[in-house]
This record gives C-alpha cells, structure tokens and sequence, in this order.
C-alpha cells in the first residue's frame, strides 16, 4: 500500500535548498521517539537501582545493594559452599586416608589437576613432566620424598624460600668458585660422577674422584650416591639428572652448586594468592597419583 | 515547548554550537570525573604500599620501554575465575604509584598484578632468556639480552624526582641515597640498613639475575618479584560496600 506522498505544505522544510532541492521537516518515526522516551525512563530507574550518584563522600548505593566486591564475594562463598563437604573431609582426614576413600580420592585428584594447571605448570610443565632445573614429578626420583606427607610439606612449605620459616632449605658448597677443591680434583670428581650412572670414563680420573667424593659428597650423596632425601640431595647413580648429567653441566654444577626455589604455597605465606589446606591435600593427592607416588 | 524549537539557531551558528558542545562535554567530564577525587571508595588506604625502590623503578621503567604491557594485563578484576587464576583482585591503591599505571588492555600472556614471589629468580632468568625451555607453548619473545645490559642507576634519582613532582612521596633521603639504594639492593653483601629503612623490610634484596654486577635483568626482575606483594592480604579486610 503506498502512502500518499506528503507535500510540502503538510510538514513544512527544514529552510535547507542545495541547488533547489529541499528536505522535509518530518516528525521523528513513533517507535524511535517512544524508545528513546523509555531508555530516559530506564536510565533514571537504573541510577535509583544501581551505585550512582556521587555525594560528599561517596556515591548512592543504591536500591539493590549492588557492589562488584559483594558480588565476587557472593559468587566464591556460593561455590566455596558446595565444595565445602568435600573440602572440610578433604582437609581434616589423615592424609594416608586419602587413598583409601575412593570419592574423596577422585574429588582430591580433580581438584588437585585444576590447582596444578594454575599454580604449578609453569615450572614443573602441563604434564608434569619437569624441565631443565624443575624437576619431572612422573617418575619415582624424588629429591624430598614422594610420599604423601613429603609432597604435602614440600607444597606447604616450598624449598628454599624467605616465605616460609620452614622451607625445606640445605645449601650445596660451591665447590669451585669458593675454591674448596682443585680444579683437577673438580674434574676427578665429575668423571667419578658420571661413573655412577654408567658413563665410561677416564678410569684414573674415576679412581682419583672417588677418594675426593668420599670425603667431599657422600655425606650427602650417599657413599654410592644414592641420594638423601633429608637434605634434598639427589641421587647420582640413577641416570635421571635435573640439571644435566654430561661433563660440562656436571662441572657447572659442582663449580658454581645449584639451589632450587620453589615457593610456599600454602595461604600462611601468600595470604594475596595461596593454596587452602584442602587445595594443597588436593594437588598433592593429584601429584602423588601421577605415577612416582610411594 | 518554546526553548526546544531553538535548535535551530545552534545549528545555524557554528561558534555558538561549539561553545555549547563545549559546555555539555564539561558538565558530562565533571559529573564522571570530579567525584573520583573525593569519593572515599575510589581513594581507599591500603597499608603496605609505599614507593618503588630505585632498583624496582629502573625495572618497571625496562617493562614498560619493552612494551610488556602489551600482552600481559596488572589489573586482577574482580571475577571469581579471575580471583581463582590470579589471586586477591586488584585494588586501586595498588597503583597509586604508578606513573602511568600498567593495567594494560590486552592478554596475550597472563595478567602479572601478584606475579611477585610465584616464580624464582631462576625460573625468570631461564623464561626471560628463553620462555619456551619453561613454558613450551608460550609465544614470548627472548629477552637474555637484558642480562647483559649493565646499568648503574646514573639517572635513577632524576627519574625519582620526576615520580615526586607527579605526586609519589620519594623523600628528600630517599632522593639522597637513590644511587647507593639502587646498587644495594642487588647487592646480597650490600649494607641494606638504609634502604630497609626508607622502603620497608618486605624489600626484597638478592642478586636477581644471579651474575656479577647489576644489569637490567636484575632490575626488571626485582621489579616483578615485587608486584602484588606489598599489601598484606592476611590483615586487610576488602570494605564490601566499595
């Protein structure tokens, strides 16, 4: 149905002519008017509604009690909420118990793989797999214990940190820079070392280096170099190395020693960002089961 | 009404439609704006916060000539999947010495607001001088070149004078000792009196790159390691109503 057109008369013009042409002065259409006249009305209510108007010293709260602090506040105790029969058993049973409770072992590990994506990825790898100085968490080598109770302290505490009054925390001499050994007896002990895990060497070298191992490593090393869990010394006759296990890192580490960080975690020491107890039981459960669990 | 069917006389004048423009412009910016100064929830205290060390601003000053604020945020915003990624959400008065703030607006990589003290010193050497050995599918180009730049903080306390005069309380003495501060922080050996006296015991003092003499690696780092640490967490209380 076309519309009679409107003349000129009806509406008058806006007074513009370029080159004889003019525009009509017609009224706005209905709906947008009406629209517009409701967004007036919806953004008045909306100001009553909702933090608005400034004052003196701060701004109307408005009706609703709006805050986005509230609001983040209320999202996290509603989810804290549902978890938290889980998280309370979670946080107080013996952490040897764990296992043995079938739900509550598969909460742990679920909860314990999402804190681990977050929080220990970035060092230990998506996978867990480690990398060059952070250690690989798949295997059965442990510097701290693989136990439930080790893991869980190593995550509370972490290692070597100024957080934690309780880190687990031992020091390598720097058996090259601070001039404690010879540089021949540097390379003795290396060869001696690598002898360990198999990797033919220099027989007089190796001889030579284990009479300066003895009386230099083993007492952390062990005598064979089979580690000691206390200290965090790892263990050399095993093939499997943080660092390195071919001559140059090996004397980089015997030169220079090596001390690995690693935070602690737990919300005692990092009140801005922490793990709770119960994420901490979580993510060790989830550690412990990826395969080097003792 | 009468006044409405005047539009036509600003819309025929251009002068006098651009000093009404004006005049509704400013009435808009005041009534956004001006309250930001006196409204008590944009301008909460928060214990902890103090100035950036000279070390720290030599750092935040690398971060920001090598523009890591174009893909990692500082603004924690107040989500919950946030606050579970990040940590506690960023508060105003956690900025308020920055000049200008780096909340950024893009995240290619992760937001860095509480990065302080998540990492070790080692863990940032080996990412700085190549992200991939730590983080394989991070897309982070390699900054091992700042660990060779040496800087002695020439400059630092002209840069602090600067951070004063747009309103950061640096002290007089803090101005004094900004080069001995700035060399002492790196320094673990270092007589670290005065500088935990002008900036707290929370400062953090080690040799950061872990190589002999400062160089920006040291700088940069100390400034990271600090970030999002300052403020106590176990004894503030968030006003909810803000």
């Amino acid at each position: 149905m076309a519309k009679k057109p409107i003349k000129k008369e009806d509406v008058g013009t806006t007074g513009h002519s370029w080159d004889g042409i003019e525009e009509f002065n017609n009224p706005l259409p209905r709906w947008w008017l009406w629209t517009f006249y409701a967004c007036i009305v919806w953004g008045i209510g909306y100001t009553i509604a909702y933090p608005a108007w400034p004052g003196i010293s701060q701004a109307t709260s408005g009706l609703l009690g709006f805050s986005t602090r509230g609001q983040v506040a209320e999202q996290i105790a509603a989810v804290d909420a549902k978890n938290a029969p889980m998280n309370d058993k979670l946080a107080s049973v013996e952490l040897a118990a764990i296992d043995g409770d079938a739900e509550l072992k598969g909460y742990a590990i679920s909860a314990g793989a999402a804190v681990f994506k977050t929080w220990c990825a970035q060092c230990h790898g998506a996978g867990a797999a480690g990398a060059k100085g952070y250690p690989n968490l798949l295997d059965d080598d442990w510097l701290w214990g693989g136990d439930i109770d080790s893991i869980h302290y190593t995550i509370t505490h972490g290692i070597r940190n100024t957080d934690s009054d309780d880190a687990r925390a031992t020091e390598m001499p720097a058996f090259g820079r601070d001039e404690l050994l010879e540089k021949e007896q540097l390379d003795q002990v290396v060869n001696f070392v690598m002898s360990l895990s198999g990797t033919a060497q220099d027989a007089a070298k190796v001889e030579e280096g284990a009479v300066v191992f003895a009386d230099n490593c083993a007492s952390c090393h062990g005598e064979q170099g089979e580690g000691m869990r206390d200290l965090g010394a790892p263990a050399l006759n095993d093939a499997i190395w943080l660092y390195g296990g071919d001559y140059a890192t090996l004397l980089e580490t015997v030169t220079n020693s090596r001390a690995g960080v690693m935070p602690a975690w737990s919300t005692d020491f990092r009140p801005a960002q922490g793990l709770s107890e119960a994420e901490i039981r979580a993510v060790a459960t989830y550690v412990h089961s990826l395969g080097g669990g003792e | 009404m009468a006044i409405l069917d005047k539009h036509a006389i600003l819309e025929k004048n251009v002068t006098l439609l651009a000093v009404f423009a004006l005049l509704v412009v400013t009435i808009g910016g005041i009534v956004q704006i001006a309250p930001l100064f006196w409204l008590e929830n944009t301008i909460e205290e928060v214990k902890g916060m103090r100035p950036y060390t000279p070390l720290e601003l030599a750092g935040r000053d690398i971060y920001i000539r090598e523009g890591c604020y174009v893909c990692h945020s500082q603004m924690i915003r107040p989500m919950r999947d946030e606050v579970e990624r990040y940590g506690h959400y960023s508060l105003a008065a956690e900025s308020q010495y920055d000049h200008p703030f780096q909340w950024g607006s893009k995240r290619t990589g992760p937001d860095l607001a509480r990065v302080g003290g998540r990492y070790s010193d080692e863990w940032h050497r080996d990412h700085l001088r190549d992200p991939q050995s730590v983080v394989p599918e991070s897309v982070m180009p390699k900054y091992g070149f700042l660990e060779n730049r040496a800087i002695d903080g020439k400059y630092i306390q002209d840069v602090m004078a600067t951070h004063r005069f747009v309103g950061v309380p640096y002290s007089e003495e803090m101005l004094e000792n900004a080069k001995a501060d700035f060399a002492a922080q790196a320094d673990p050996d270092a007589d670290t009196d005065g500088l935990i006296e002008r900036y707290g015991d929370k400062v953090q003092v080690r040799n950061f790159d872990g190589k002999p003499g400062i160089s920006e690696s040291d700088a940069l780092i100390a400034y990271l390691q600090m970030l999002g640490t300052l403020v106590d967490f176990s004894t503030f209380t968030p006003d909810a109503s803000r």
